[in-house]
């Protein structure tokens, strides 16, 4: 089936069987291998990707769905020798070890900050409403999706609480 | 996964036929793809409901909320007005997932996910409700996350909604369209207890969609809660939770309307426990009294026998916070 997605600000037209994930259309078919598969069912958030401005499991959804829509990868946010604030804290706050986990890790920061900033609570939020600070609790509850084998939570916290402005090293 | 057709409903009348010519509904996809690569659900057609016109939470003539079927998860836990009216719901959502999953789940497809039974989820086992006459092996095997009320000698699978347990505190009616037009129900009558057949868990009619859900007016002067309590403090399914919204008349409880996840097939409610705390001054031995109601009937399979102290403490906890009540010392 034809399918045309924006991809990082570009046009792609692919024909693809209709139970191609849009994760496996983004690895197989456009060679843009930064996001990463884990556990394919919704659970380990390595395939996080931006899909219309939120944050989204690439691996539950199908590609033939997404005629049209616009998509943000890693490769999108920026590469090496020009990386955004938040690939640059990553690195400078040892945001990962093997490294595996750190594409979705920071798509999803990237979407939960802007979720912020549009004042959605959380599960942890004392109060439905007004604004929310950014907490390492907040942190932690909004990227429980995104799993990390190394376990470099630590590192991961600090560097999206950097991004935020909650915290300056 | 299985082959299957898919096809882009542009109108509601073309995905109420394909439904009635037995194509599967595909909406946030969380679900069902995650079934149809184990291949517990092979639906050899799917019709994509996602670019129908049905993403609007608007208030109705009457003061309640009309919340389209295609509302994500998220966008209805951070819609202003449910914050402010029904906190218990967007409580609940906030309780449910991740927030990658919340961006894409939508209250159709939350309503009408599949139980996470592990005997369901694994093809090498059988189970009633994914091959009907199978067998359960639930009800001798591993059972911790299972059901103590209203199971069946057949089935004995929880439904694993959160939204769904706020939803049936707050009398919430799904709106459904099919080929003889639209009508309306309470949760109540949309899920079906297990019985002899399990694999029947709606009363949906074939062609039929889940347009809308209609919450009335928001209750007035009640304290909304919703408590969750599970095996991880984020992203886990809930092992007992409780949704409730009471309110008071000066030292007496005026109404109190109180949903169950994780104890059933379906998200439970039960009247009487309503009407024993209804007129009363709060109190733990009234907090038992509606507790012993509530689990009357309640039956442990082995590993999940805690539900039942659990429950009960879970109910206790709750009341006691919307109605203020210290816990005896
Ligand atoms: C890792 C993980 C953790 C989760 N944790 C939780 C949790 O803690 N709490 C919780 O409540 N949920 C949890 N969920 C489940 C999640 O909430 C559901 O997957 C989601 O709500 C389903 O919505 P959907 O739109 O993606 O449904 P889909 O997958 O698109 O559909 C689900 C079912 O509903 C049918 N359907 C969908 N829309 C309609 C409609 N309008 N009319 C008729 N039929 C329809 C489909 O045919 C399908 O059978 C979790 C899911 C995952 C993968
Ligand atoms: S690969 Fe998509 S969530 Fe794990
Ligand atoms: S850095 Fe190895 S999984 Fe996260």
């Amino acid at each position: 089936m034809q399918t045309t997605l924006k991809i990082n600000g570009e046009s792609w037209t692919l024909d693809v069987d209709p139970r191609t994930s849009l994760l496996d259309a983004l690895r197989h078919h456009l060679d843009l291998t930064g996001t990463k598969k884990g556990c394919d069912h919704g659970q380990c958030g390595a395939c996080t990707i931006i899909l219309n401005g939120r944050r989204i499991n690439s691996c539950l959804t199908l590609a033939v769905m997404h005629d049209g829509d616009e998509i943000t990868t890693i490769e999108g946010l920026g590469e090496p020798g020009r990386l955004n604030p938040m690939q640059e804290a990553f690195v400078r706050h040892d945001g990962y070890q093997c490294g595996y986990c750190t594409p979705g890790q920071i798509m999803s920061a990237t979407g939960m900050l802007d979720e912020v900033s549009q004042g959605w609570p959380s599960h942890v939020s004392a109060s439905l409403e007004g604004d929310v600070p950014l907490s390492r609790e907040e942190v932690a509850e909004r990227m429980s999706g995104n799993l990390c084998r190394c376990s470099a939570y630590p590192g991961i916290v600090r560097a999206i609480r950097e991004t935020a402005g909650e915290v300056s090293e | 996964m299985r082959p299957f057709d898919y096809m882009r409903a542009e109108d509601l009348q073309a995905a109420t036929e394909a439904k009635g010519n037995g194509a599967t509904v595909i909406a946030g996809g969380t679900n069902l793809l995650d079934l149809m690569k184990l291949e517990v659900m092979a639906p050899e057609r799917l019709v994509d409901i996602t670019r129908l016109d049905l993403h609007n939470t608007e208030r109705t003539s009457g003061g309640g909320l009309r919340i389209g079927a295609l509302v994500t998860n998220s966008d209805l836990a951070a819609n202003p007005d449910v914050r402010r009216n029904w906190p218990v719901l967007s409580r609940a959502l906030l309780a449910g997932a991740t927030g990658q999953l919340r961006n894409k789940a939508t209250t159709g497809g939350n309503l009408l996910q599949r139980t996470r039974c592990y005997y369901f989820y694994d093809t090498a086992m059988p189970c009633n409700k994914r091959e009907p006459g199978s067998g359960c092996h639930a009800r001798t095997g591993f059972n911790r996350i299972h059901a103590i009320l209203g199971a069946s000698d057949k089935c004995i699978a929880t439904h694993p909604s959160d939204m769904a347990v706020a939803m049936r505190a707050l009398d919430a009616e799904v709106e459904v369209q099919g080929s003889g037009g639209t009508r309306r129900m309470g949760l109540d009558a949309l899920y079906r207890l297990p019985g002899d057949t399990p694999h029947i868990e709606t009363s949906l009619a074939e062609g039929e969609i889940i347009t809308a859900v209609i919450l009335p007016p928001p209750p007035t002067a009640a304290t909304q809660v919703y408590r969750k309590v599970r095996d991880r403090s984020s992203y886990a399914f809930a092992l007992v939770s409780v949704a409730a919204v009471v309110a008071m008349d000066g030292a007496r409880i005026r109404e109190a309307r109180l949903a169950f996840g994780g104890l059933g097939p379906m998200p439970w409610r039960d009247g009487e426990v309503e009407r024993a705390l209804e007129g009363q001054e709060p109190s733990d031995a009234l907090f038992d009294c509606a507790s012993d109601i509530l689990l009357r009937d309640a039956q442990g399979q082995g590993s999940n026998d805690f539900k039942i102290p659990l429950a009960r403490r879970t109910l206790k906890a709750v009341l006691r916070e919307v109605t203020r009540t210290e816990a005896p010392a």
